[in-house]
């Protein structure tokens, strides 16, 4: 409750402080309406007295002197026409100092001085001596510290800067009086600042910095008068300003001192001084104590000149000029090195600021962005782990080249740039992994040689692999896939149009990606196999064989390839996948007329079909994608032809379910028939596919009625129907219009017998078959012709 | 006036990083009222793009889909219209028009369409119409060489359809137009 008690005094103690400036500036008022000189400087010295109090906090402090700030304005004005007093300025310099304390003396005598300078009847310079000079009877930390920013406050408009009405001809004083009387201030008030913290007992001294903190602009408020001077020029300030404002920095040695002002040099002056003044500032930093949060200066100092470079292109050449780029390495390395505990995630994100300034002055500078990235791997080296701060900081230095450059090529070409990447943990090695894909497929970018795509690799080595024995429970299945479809998309930015540069990068990623094992293979495995198969298809163009000219890479070659992968792939229970991607390389090698070739991819299809696929849904889609591959392939001899077809057509008879095999089956039909000009015509064999397909049909109908005792849909029979009708009409001589007209005839039956009252229009199918012959018998022609002798 | 977004064989990742950026552009939620996907998306995040740019998606199961709950075939009826929607690699011949035909008539369609050739068609065939949109990112097809990305936009309006058709060469969309009118007399047969 000590604590309560006290804020409760305090406020007590302010508000009698209130009360009694309140009371004096009522007198004061009225002597001052009166036009009486002597009354108004007694109640305005009594006003003033309340400002002597030692017992408020610096806030409450400021409460109070803003009361009696007000009031002087008002005395000040009453001071500055003599008509009303009769007393001239240096009289009434002079009378003022008469007051009997020392505080309301100085207050006063600012006041007047206010006055005495703007009339300008004495030398500004001497007046401004004086006042900075007796200042100085006052020794208390916050009564000193108020006094002197009541004196910067009324000075600041009076000072005899370049251009202003003060600026006098001759001896009145010029800049440098005014800089000098401003530098005074601010050393004198520094130094009372830096005294404060002396004040009190030592137990209340976290309190004590904390109030202190609170009175850091009044001290500040000078260096911001100095800027705001005119004629503080580069020169000036290089020369005068900054050498004595560091060396009070400096000297005071107080580190809520030192860290405040570095700030507010930086805040406070022109970026283009800080430019030209880089090795002084830089230079006062190893001086500085050695608690003081030096990186975060320096980072802000970084910040504000990539913000200076980045807003003018105009300004870049001094930047070269000044060698800003190493003078800024070399401090970092120096406050590191003095600075020994210094948190990584500090030293980090120092690294992050020189690299952002970097970017910004030196874009083309690509050693320079590699310098500072090696830099941070140095520091970096044999520590442990990196905390979530850090990590994010690391994350920050690996992002800031992708988002400068929208080029991973660019960054493709730091060699430190993966030596980073190495010091992150798994998770986060994934996420800039991610973070890198991202940016390649946001700016579009092809990778276009293996050299490249090697380093690449490396990069998103964190997605190819299991860098260390994470159990596949702690990963989650959804980021898992997330990830590696990334890289799956990631591969057909790989390219180059050159066949034999092409090649060498498929090489490259295969090499990459087979070390990703049975989880990864079926996400990547099918983006190399058709980034394999469009070369393939690319090479197909060119005739390959050019006399006593050797060509190195072949559809031959690129398919050896192929088998490799895909064999990997079905080893790791992917054998649906598997087999669709040797189909789709069957049919790639007929492109290219390399029979043997086809016939073995065929054949893996075949065994994967046989050996792995289980599933009778699974075992459907396969088969037709068997049956639809096989039907385009014009690459095969007779006898191998037959092997295939043969086989194609017993495992469609083999399938589990009756309507299954019974469409997989008329499916075969076309393997004997291929509309082509000269496409394989074997209409007996097509006929014997279709009847096979009908006894099916039947067995399905006779099935369905034993097990549910009724027939069901007749859609097999109309399905049948329409390939008749299909042979029909590309000429098949073994289907004739009896054939149709037969067929027609049974299903009608089948429809009826299945019950009585069913009309054969019940079913759309046969419907809309039987309209389709309609509409041909119509249209007339020959095919009309064919038509004729079938009634619907 | 109902818009239509009829598009497949995207094939991502397998054979194409993304959809082409100046379809993706055209492509905004709001305009469209249904979509109609052959399928070979291939993978979830497709399905969810697309699914932001109209909720009313349809889609069949491509040989090469992630997703295997999607159906073969699906007809569903937009206005005046019955459009049915299968992937095509169980229609052998693939691609055959006559074969396809009959697929329509098993479905009692009159807007059939399917995938898997990667090439753009639109016929009319006994009063209905045939459409294969082709692949929406022009991904490599054994069956077709030079795929450029294509999709179909139908307009359905009454007893008519526009099929507007996009698409993606050397780098310019190329809109072409094809104009259907259904024959009213279609169902009325028998």
């Amino acid at each position: 409750m000590i604590v309560a008690d006290g804020i409760d005094d305090e406020e007590k103690w302010l508000a009698e402080g209130i009360a009694g400036v309140q009371h004096h500036a009522f007198f004061m008022h009225r002597a001052l309406d009166d036009n009486n000189l002597r009354d108004a400087l007694k109640y305005s010295s009594l006003m003033l007295s309340e400002l002597r109090t030692s017992r408020l906090s610096p806030h409450k402090y400021y409460e109070l002197y803003m009361r009696a700030f007000d009031e002087l304005r008002r005395l000040e004005l009453f001071f500055k026409d003599e008509s009303r007093h009769g007393v001239s300025i240096f009289d009434l310099y002079e009378l003022v100092q008469h007051a009997g304390n020392v505080l309301p003396r100085l207050y006063l005598l600012c006041t007047v001085g206010s006055v005495y300078l703007r009339c300008k009847d004495a030398p500004v310079k001497d007046v401004l001596k004086d006042l900075v000079e007796m200042c100085r009877a006052v020794q208390h930390p916050i009564r000193g510290l108020f006094l002197r920013s009541y004196l910067a406050q009324i000075s600041k408009d009076k000072l005899p800067d370049i251009g202003s009405e003060y600026d006098g001809e001759g001896d009145s004083g010029n800049v440098m009086d005014a800089v000098e009387f401003i530098l005074q201030n601010f050393m004198e008030m520094n130094k009372l600042w830096v005294r404060l913290q002396h004040q009190g007992p030592g137990r209340i001294r976290d309190k004590r910095e904390k109030e202190r903190n609170e009175l850091r602009d009044l001290v500040g408020k000078n260096l911001h008068i100095l800027s705001q001077i005119e004629g503080v020029d580069l020169e000036m300030y290089k020369d005068t300003v900054l050498p004595s404002v560091l060396e009070q920095v400096v000297n005071c040695k107080d580190e809520l001192a030192q860290f405040y002002l570095m700030e507010c040099i930086i805040q406070v002056f022109p970026d283009e001084y800080h430019l030209q003044t880089l090795e002084t500032l830089l230079g006062a930093y190893p001086q500085l104590q050695s608690t003081v949060d030096i990186k975060t200066i320096l980072s802000q100092l970084m910040d504000r000149l990539s913000n200076y470079a980045a807003s003018n292109a105009e300004v870049l050449p001094e930047f070269l000029q000044v060698e800003a780029f190493t003078k800024l390495s070399t401090a970092i390395g120096r406050v590191i090195e003095a600075q020994a505990d210094i948190p990584i995630v500090g030293a980090i994100s120092l690294h992050v600021s020189l690299l952002t300034f970097t970017l910004r002055v030196h874009p083309d500078r690509l050693d320079y962005v590699d310098q500072v990235l090696g830099s941070c791997v140095k520091k970096l080296s044999g520590k442990p782990k990196l905390d979530n701060r850090a990590t994010k900081q690391v994350v920050a230095l690996l992002s800031a080249p992708l988002d400068k450059y929208n080029d991973i090529v660019t960054a493709l070409r730091l060699s430190n740039y993966p030596r980073v990447m190495d010091h992150l943990d798994n998770q986060t090695n994934k996420v800039m992994a991610m973070l890198i894909i991202q940016s390649i497929m946001k700016n579009n970018t092809l990778i276009s040689t293996a050299d490249k795509v090697e380093v690449l690799f490396e990069l998103i080595k964190g997605l190819i692999t299991d860098l260390d024995a994470t159990t596949v429970d702690e990963v989650d299945e959804e980021d898992f896939s997330e990830e590696q479809n990334s890289v799956a998309r990631l591969i057909h930015m790989l390219h180059n149009n050159d066949p034999e540069e092409m090649f060498k990068i498929i090489c490259s990623v295969k090499k990459h990606i087979m070390r990703g094992g049975p989880r990864r293979l079926p996400f990547t495995v099918p983006s190399l196999i058709f980034s394999a198969l469009r070369l393939v298809r690319q090479l197909q163009g060119q005739d390959g064989d050019v006399v006593g000219e050797e060509v190195p890479t072949t559809p031959k070659k690129i398919f050896q390839l192929l088998n490799e992968i895909i064999e990997a792939l079905s080893s790791v229970s992917s054998p649906e996948l598997a087999l669709r991607l040797y189909l789709q390389c069957a049919e790639a090698a007929n492109d290219c007329d390399l029979e043997p070739v086809a016939y073995e991819f065929f054949t893996e299809a075949f065994v994967l079909y046989e050996e792995e696929i289980a599933d009778s849904k699974a075992q459907v889609t396969a088969i037709h994608l068997i049956i639809g591959t096989l039907q385009r392939m014009n690459v095969f001899g007779v006898e191998n032809r037959d092997t295939l077809t043969h086989k194609a057509t017993g495992y469609s008879a083999k399938l589990l379910k009756k309507p299954d095999q019974c469409r997989a089956v008329y499916a075969c039909s076309h393997l004997f028939w291929v509309d082509d000009q000269d496409g394989i015509k074997d209409g007996e064999r097509v006929l014997l596919c279709l009847k096979r397909a009908l006894r099916i049909a039947n067995a399905a109908q006779q099935m369905a009625n034993v097990a549910r005792g009724s027939s069901g849909p007749v859609t097999l029979f109309v399905e049948i129907l329409n390939k008749y009708i299909y042979y029909f009409e590309k000429g098949n001589p073994q289907i004739t219009s009896a054939t149709i007209q037969g067929l027609i005839e049974l299903i009608t039956t089948e429809i009826q017998g299945d019950s009585t009252s069913a009309l054969p229009t019940s079913d759309p199918f046969f419907t809309s078959t039987l309209r389709y012959i309609q509409f041909q018998k119509q249209k007339g022609g020959i095919l009309g012709e064919k038509y004729e002798s079938i009634k619907v | 006036m109902v818009l239509v977004l009829a598009l497949g064989d995207l094939h991502i990742p397998h054979r194409a990083p993304d959809l082409p950026a100046k379809f993706k552009s055209m492509l905004v939620p709001g305009k469209i009222q249904h979509i109609i996907c052959t399928g070979n998306l291939s993978i979830k995040e497709v399905h969810d793009y697309l699914k932001t740019l109209c909720p009313d998606l349809h889609i069949t199961r491509g040989e090469y889909d992630e997703d295997t709950r999607y159906p073969e075939t699906k007809t569903l009826t937009i206005g005046q219209f019955k459009l049915g929607l299968c992937h095509g690699h169980q229609v052998i011949p693939w691609g055959d028009l006559d074969s396809l035909a009959m697929l329509q008539r098993q479905l009692d369609v009159d807007i059939l369409v399917t995938g898997h050739t990667h090439q753009f068609t639109a016929y009319k065939h006994e009063g209905g119409v045939v459409i294969n949109p082709g692949s929406a990112t022009g991904a490599h097809s054994s069956i077709t060489y030079d795929v450029n990305p294509s999709f179909v936009l139908m307009d359905i309006d009454g007893l008519r359809v526009v099929v507007y058709v996009y698409e993606l060469i050397d780098g310019e969309v190329k809109v072409d137009k094809i104009d259907f009118k259904k024959t009213a007399s279609i169902h009325t047969a028998h």
